[in-house]
């Protein structure tokens, strides 16, 4: 049982849940934003996992990068979303489909 | 010379036919009239010289289809047989034309109506003397084509459309039998030609054909696909509805086509295919069974029509089975014999028939006429004779021949057929006789002798037709009271030559000189009956007997025999209607329209309209959807990648869910 909960395991685990977090929300747009941050999150740790264990620091520069974007992404997001609820008033995920095919 | 014989008539129906316009009323009379009248001289001559003189010619004109083994040329063939007919097809001919003209002499459409006799005369010649199965297949089909154009003539009645209709598709299925005939003889013969098709047909008399599973004797088989077409054309039991119905054309055409020569044709056949038809006794029976059947149906048919028409045309049918079944005995000469003696005094009544039509402003209806005895004394004379000859009068000419087919049947000791069969056509045979000579006088009696019915403007009107018309009626007159006595010795004289090698009879088959033999009181039975016959009409419409009759049981059997047994209704119930509404519901409406067009354009045009709703109802507008949509591309994509096999079945998978 133990020999599972390594590095790999766990950040793929968390890429998983964030995922999950993803399609199984219905309501709330903030905690979809809260778990692609967490897919971030997993995935930079992955990278880092990676680094360490190829002793090679490109892993650990992508991670770093990857900071920066998600921080980048998330401030964007958020302001996308503010604008949203400015104008509709509302930011519930299932009432987001004005592009209804 | 022999030739002329059937080009002149082609010639003057071309002429009569597209230059009719140009020609008028009399050109178009006078040139399709001389035309056919040369024809009928030419085939004195023809007949003189094949019949009397013994010179058989057989004349190629050219080479028609030439493909591997089957050479199907273009050639004539004169002999005893045809030179017969071509006398009894040219010499009724020439006198319908003759007495149409006057028939028909207020019809705007004359020349049509010639062009159209003339067409039918040359396929009827081209029928009789073709020497090979597909150039008279050819004279088969072009009479019932012409017969459709003759009976449509007044194309703007719609019973006349229906009944030429009804006749032209009654006639194809019998066309068919006699097409699958032809495969069949060529299949066994490997030739189409009568001369081989008669020298091989001895050999070929233990040789068996697969036929559905069935061992069945080629020439069984043959017989009965020829049987099928003869069925067809000349009217004999199951094909026969379209006869009667037929009576919707002109007169001079139910005297030309119904009585004289189309009808023939089926009988012509089977007594020209006598060397082949001799050697199997399973086809004899059948034509024995079928032929005697038909006589005794269409005579008792016969008997309470009431349109002057449809009685004869029941005769004929019932004359027809005569015919038959006299070559089913296998006497073709005597059913030879018959057939052109019966031309002689049918023609007569028809265009008797005619006179009196053309006399009372185109009345059918025997029960309107009546006392026309006064008004018209030459036709009655002559339909008087017409009728006697019919019943089988000593002396006239259908004596000669219907009395000794009557004979024949009374032979049951040394019959190539089933005696069984024989006694059969024997009963059958006496019994029409009685009924023959029942509705003759019926005619007459209804006709000529009654009271009158008639309108009185309609009596004072009518007349005796002029001399145009009188010239054919009396013409054949003479030739109904003595052909027969004329031809006697010549057709079925004992040990006559003059058939020569054109009819066949096997030599145990051959029993006529019994039939000379028998007790004088069975000679006399049909003549005793036929006098019966006329007696009980005689009873029946000039004394008070009638009022004993009319019960309710004899009006029922008379409305019975008057729709003709319900034949035509059973028919369109069982097999018309039927066909037709498999036609319309099921090959049409629900395999053309149905299922052909769901699974073509139809079914496309609907099912891509619901497939591109669904595809684009997969846009929910809902993130977390297209979230998964993505996810799930992405896994597609590996498995592409990496697991080529399992492709398949996840597209399948998605295919089916969708």
């Amino acid at each position: 049982m133990w020999i599972y909960i390594n590095s790999t395991n766990t950040s793929i685990l968390l890429f998983l849940v964030s995922l999950l977090g993803m399609f199984l929300n219905q309501k709330n747009i903030l905690v979809m934003l809260m778990s692609l941050e967490m897919m971030f999150l997993s995935v930079s740790f992955n990278l880092i996992f990676a680094s360490i264990y190829l002793d090679d620091i490109v892993g650990q520069i992508f991670s770093l990068l990857i900071l920066t974007v998600a921080a980048a992404e998330s401030s964007i997001g958020l302001a996308i979303l503010v604008i949203y609820y400015r104008i509709r008033n509302v930011i519930v995920v299932e009432l987001m489909h004005l592009m209804k095919g | 010379m022999y030739l002329l014989i059937l080009w002149l008539p082609l010639v003057g129906s071309i002429l009569t036919g597209f230059l009719g316009r140009f020609l008028g009323h009399k050109g178009s009379g006078i040139i399709s009239v001389v035309c056919v009248c040369l024809s009928m001289f030419l085939s004195f001559v023809a007949f003189y010289e094949v019949g009397l003189m013994g010179l058989t010619h057989c004349i190629l004109v050219s080479s028609w289809i030439e493909v591997g083994i089957l050479k199907i040329s273009w050639s004539f063939l004169f002999d005893s047989l045809t030179v017969t007919m071509l006398v009894v097809i040219t010499v009724i001919s020439s006198l319908v034309h003759l007495y149409s003209l006057e028939y028909m002499q207020n019809d705007p459409h004359l020349p049509r109506f010639m062009s159209f006799l003339e067409i039918f005369t040359f396929f009827m010649l081209i029928l009789v003397t073709a020497d090979n199965l597909v150039q008279m297949f050819v004279g088969w089909e072009g009479v019932g084509l012409a017969s459709y154009l003759l009976i449509n003539f007044w194309f703007t009645r719609l019973a006349a459309n229906q009944s030429a209709i009804k006749a032209l598709v009654v006639n194809r299925i019998g066309d068919f039998g006699l097409s699958l005939g032809i495969l069949a003889v060529f299949f066994t013969f490997q030739s189409v030609d009568y001369f081989t098709i008669f020298s091989l047909s001895p050999l070929m008399s233990d040789y068996y054909l697969d036929f559905g599973g069935f061992k069945i004797l080629a020439l069984t088989l043959i017989g009965i696909f020829l049987f099928i077409g003869a069925v067809g054309k000349s009217a004999q039991l199951g094909l026969h509805t379209w006869l009667p119905d037929a009576m919707e054309g002109p007169t001079p055409v139910s005297a030309l086509i119904h009585a004289a020569t189309m009808v023939t044709a089926g009988v012509f056949l089977l007594i020209r295919f006598s060397p082949l038809l001799e050697f199997s006794s399973t086809v004899l029976n059948i034509l024995v069974i079928f032929g005697s059947l038909t006589a005794f149906f269409a005579s008792m048919s016969g008997i309470f029509q009431n349109d002057l028409k449809r009685v004869i045309a029941y005769s004929t049918c019932s004359q027809l089975g005569y015919m038959v079944f006299a070559c089913g005995l296998s006497c073709y000469n005597v059913s030879m014999f018959h057939l052109a003696n019966h031309a002689f005094f049918k023609a007569l009544l028809f265009l008797s028939a005619g006179s009196v039509i053309h006399a009372l402003a185109n009345e059918q209806d025997m029960r309107r006429m009546g006392s026309l005895i006064k008004v018209l004394p030459l036709t009655y004379a002559l339909m008087l004779i017409g009728s006697l000859a019919l019943t089988g009068f000593p002396f006239l000419t259908g004596f000669y021949s219907k009395d000794f087919i009557l004979e024949l049947t009374q032979i049951t000791l040394n019959n190539n057929v089933g005696s069984t069969q024989g006694v059969f056509a024997c009963w059958l045979g006496n019994l029409s006789v009685f009924f023959t000579a029942f509705y003759s006088f019926r005619l007459i009696y209804l006709t000529f002798v009654n009271s009158v019915n008639a309108t009185r403007t309609m009596i004072l009107k009518s007349h005796e037709p002029s001399i145009l018309m009188l010239i054919p009626l009396i013409l054949l007159g003479i030739g109904s009271i003595f052909i027969g006595y004329i031809g006697k010795d010549l057709f079925i004289g004992l040990g006559t030559d003059f058939w020569k090698s054109s009819i066949f009879s096997l030599p145990s088959s051959a029993y006529f000189i019994e039939a000379e033999w028998l007790y004088i009181q069975l000679k006399w039975l049909p003549f005793i009956l036929s006098t019966l016959g006329i007696v009980l009409a005689t009873l029946i419409n000039i004394t008070k007997t009638h009022v004993y009759l009319y019960n309710t049981l004899y009006r029922n059997i008379c409305f019975l025999v008057n729709k003709k047994w319900y034949w035509d209704v059973i028919y369109n119930r069982f097999f018309v209607y039927p066909l037709l509404n498999f036609g319309y519901l099921v090959t049409f409406k629900n395999l053309d329209r149905g299922f052909i067009e769901l699974a073509g354009p139809y079914g496309f045009s609907k099912v891509i309209p619901i497939w591109s709703r669904l595809f684009s109802q997969l846009q929910t507008g809902q993130l977390s959807h297209y979230l998964f949509f993505i996810v799930l591309g992405i896994c597609l994509f590996f498995l592409i990648i990496f697991k080529q096999i399992h492709l398949l079945i996840f597209y399948s998978v998605l295919i089916f869910f969708i």
